[in-house]
């Protein structure tokens, strides 16, 4: 059980709004997160510098705002295995789809892109379907 | 080398990682809260979309105005229009493995600080999944 807690969801919402908002305007990307993890290894030019230095920061915002006494991460115990193929099936998913929450549901869906909207749609229903299917 | 480039994006990943955080998103339970209609519904994600959405259509607007960003000499974006069976057999299968998990990237990587051996397992296989998936796509 969690509580509903708008406030502070727009306000997080905000700030990943706005840190997409500075990948486009600053240096012309897209803030995707699958994107950016799945092609750091992929061209080693002038390209892996940003990508690298936003995963960088990515891990330090949470240690950051932890230190202002914001709640920690937290992976709820689980079974190895379910994570494992999780895991894979995020990875795999992501690549395979061209995007993940960030890159389509945010990025893209503000765009108004039509391939964003459909993924979006796609993979919210998946998932809660198969929340409800490992509930019942 | 430290260029402008590095820092705005060390400083965007710094914003999105808090953002992630003070949304509680890098709880795992709380999204499959919201996933879960049929059960202890927290809505608490789609106010973290509908912020996100705002600020970020602002940017689309501002990028419209503008020939190039301002630290490199064009935009570099996704120019498929088209609803292929890849993006939708991705959507799927990143759903399946959203909905089991409640992780998607994002969160799974802001989490590395506080790393467990679970969240470990998550990594490990995203990273071996992302691989796969553009071996297969080619």
């Amino acid at each position: 059980m969690t509580d509903f807690t708008p406030y502070s969801a727009i306000l997080g919402g905000s700030l990943i709004g706005l840190s997409a908002l500075l990948l486009l305007i600053g240096i012309g990307r897209i803030a995707g997160i699958s994107g950016i993890v799945s092609r750091l290894w992929q061209n080693p030019g002038p390209d892996l510098s940003w990508r690298l230095y936003f995963i960088v920061g990515l891990i330090i915002g949470p240690i950051i705002a932890a230190l202002f006494g914001v709640k920690t991460p937290q992976i709820p115990p689980g079974s190895p295995y379910m994570l494992i193929i999780a895991g894979f099936l995020v990875g795999f998913g992501t690549v395979y789809g061209s995007g993940c929450t960030s890159g389509h549901g945010v990025c893209g869906l503000s765009r108004l892109s039509r391939r964003s909207i459909v993924a979006t749609l796609v993979f919210i229903l998946t998932a809660m379907i198969t929340v409800a299917l490992f509930r019942g | 080398m430290f260029s402008k480039k590095s820092f705005l994006a060390l400083f965007a990943g710094i914003i999105f990682g808090i953002g992630l955080s003070i949304s509680q998103m890098t709880n795992p339970q709380k999204v499959k809260n919201f996933l879960d209609i049929g059960g202890q519904w927290d809505a608490s994600l789609i106010f973290v979309m509908g912020g996100a959405l705002i600020v970020s259509g602002f940017a689309w607007y501002l990028a419209k105005k503008r020939d190039k960003p301002i630290l490199t000499k064009q935009f570099y974006l996704p120019d498929n229009q088209s609803i292929d069976r890849k993006l939708i057999i991705g959507a799927i299968a990143f759903g399946i493995g959203w909905g089991v998990s409640g992780l998607c990237p994002g969160p799974a990587i802001a989490s590395i600080g506080f790393l467990s051996s679970e969240l470990a397992y998550f990594l490990v296989a995203m990273l071996i999944g992302m691989a796969v998936g553009k071996k297969i796509k080619g």
